[in-house]
């Protein structure tokens, strides 16, 4: 295997303090800038970290695919890892949208789950469908083989959380004619702008803590190779 | 060779193994009548129609996990794969051919399974029929590539369900809404959606599976 | 406290709790690793050139 890791231009000390920093100023802004909103008054503050999550969470996804892409077609030889990396986060960022989303779920509807969330549904599939990613990964045997598997099944799941989306609108037709409705809240001034710091600051944390386990598989298979040496 | 030929050729292979030794059609014939029958014992006595339409897609579902299971399996016994990737022919044939074969063991197995559902349930529409046509192509599509993969892990048969499942949550969805609903149509364009897009995935990306 | 905050603060605990875990797990995975590496590192160079010697002789 080769233990060539990558050069970045940020160090990672650097960006951990940036990534401290903008999380400490984001959460501040949800708590004592942002307004109470109209309708959903103090518990629209979930919002803020819960859609930011999610959409970090696809973006992980998408970043995972991208990679396994690179490790199909270019042969990048640290493809693989990377992909490896950005699904695992992807399945931590996805099972937070869970919590906070379940949370939310019961301070609304009083029940900790409910089918009628479209976003909530999608993420229970997709980390029934990641899990079975580490599954698939962890029972072949390190090489190209276990390296391919794992492009080719991430990207199956870029195509999967479109037609999960689409089934799962579907789906509603028929099992829930009741529809709840989240009160288009209109999102503007401080809640915007809060928004426009959780977004980034939630992004950079994914990045960063993807930085730190990338930096810890390349000692890991440094050391490997010192064993073998 | 060319292309089709080779499909034929290995698709033939298939069937022609299936009728000397009879290993799979009968297994799930005989596995979707059951759960039809352990089906009407798991319904409360007045339950709707519908509940019994949604348990005609997991019947077939579970069905064609257990015909998928086995797809591979000869190839895995006699080591025929590294032989058919050595062979000058394009990796996808390998699927489409494995893919037609199952898909032609699904068919048949549902041949018995959808008269014996009207008789022990009730009557089966046009839209339904047309649903599982189209979820089966996309069953077989995604369960052979996925079963391709799970066959050379350490965990194969178990890993297989876990693998697909999620995958088909958008089949039972269009077939449901296909058997349920009073439009049928848009679950029948979004089961023809998911076979388009998952179909031109597997075939693109097959050779990777058994190739390194 | 209304119920409101309280489910907002859980949700924001949640997430904190569930980073902070996983944040010290990397960090003492780093850790251990980097301390085997360097224990590796200072005991390599012996080892590697008896095995030399070994097998010149032989």
């Amino acid at each position: 295997m080769e233990t060539v890791s990558r050069h970045y231009r940020i160090p990672l000390p650097a960006l951990a303090a940036a990534t401290l920093a903008l999380v400490m100023v984001a959460l501040a802004f949800v708590f004592f800038v942002a307004p109470n909103d109209a309708v959903l008054g103090f518990s629209q503050r979930i919002f803020y970290f819960h859609v930011s999550i999610a959409f970090t969470a696809y973006a992980c996804f998408g970043a995972g695919a991208w990679k396994a892409l690179r490790h199909l077609w270019k042969r990048d030889p640290r493809a693989d890892l990377e992909s490896y990396v950005a699904v695992h986060q992807g399945v931590i960022f996805g099972v937070l949208v869970l919590i906070t989303g379940s949370i939310w779920a019961k301070y609304t509807w009083g029940h900790w789950w409910v089918w009628s969330e479209d976003e909530l549904v999608l993420f229970l599939v997709l980390f029934l469908f990641y899990a079975a990613y580490f599954m698939l990964r962890f029972s072949v045997d390190p090489g190209p083989q276990r390296a391919n598997f794992s492009a080719v099944y991430a990207l199956f799941g870029v195509v999967l959380v479109p037609v999960s989306f689409l089934a799962i609108r579907l789906a509603k037709t028929f099992l829930h004619p009741v529809i709840f409705t989240r009160h288009g809240a209109n999102i503007g001034g401080w809640m915007l702008v809060t928004y426009c710091l959780t977004q980034p600051a939630v992004l950079l944390l994914a990045y960063t803590l993807y930085r730190v386990e990338l930096a810890g598989k390349s000692i890991d298979a440094r050391l490997r190779e010192l064993r073998l040496a | 060779m060319t292309y089709a030929a080779d499909v034929g050729a290995l698709a033939r292979k298939d069937l022609l193994l299936e009728l000397r030794a009879r290993d799979t059609l009968p297994a799930m014939l005989l596995f979707v009548v059951a759960t039809f029958v352990v089906f009407h014992f798991a319904l409360p006595a007045h339950s709707s129609q519908l509940a019994a339409s949604g348990l005609l897609w997991v019947a077939i579902l579970f069905t064609a996990l257990l015909g998928l299971g086995r797809a591979f399996v000869p190839e895995r016994e006699q080591r025929v794969l590294d032989g058919l990737v050595l062979a000058p022919c394009d990796r996808s044939a390998i699927w489409l051919a494995k893919s037609i074969a199952t898909l032609a063991f699904l068919g048949a197995a549902e041949l018995v399974a959808l008269p014996v559902f009207a008789l022990f349930f009730h009557g089966i529409g046009g839209a339904t029929v047309a649903g599982v046509v189209l979820a089966d192509l996309g069953i077989c599509a995604v369960g052979t590539f996925l079963g391709a993969m799970a066959v050379v892990t350490r965990a194969r048969d178990l890993l297989l369900p876990l693998l697909f499942l999620p995958l088909a949550i958008p089949i039972v969805v269009g077939g449901v809404g296909a058997t349920v609903a009073g439009s049928p149509g848009r679950y029948l364009a979004f089961l023809a959606l998911y076979d388009a897009l998952f179909g031109v995935l597997c075939w693109a990306s097959f050779e990777y599976v058994v190739t390194e | 406290m209304t119920t409101a905050e309280k489910y907002v603060t859980a949700a924001y605990c949640v997430i904190f709790a569930v980073v902070l875990v996983y944040v010290v797990l990397i960090a003492l995975k780093l850790n251990r690793l980097e301390r085997e590496v360097q224990a590796l590192e200072r005991r390599e160079p012996k080892p590697a050139e008896d095995e030399r010697e070994t097998i010149s002789v032989g």
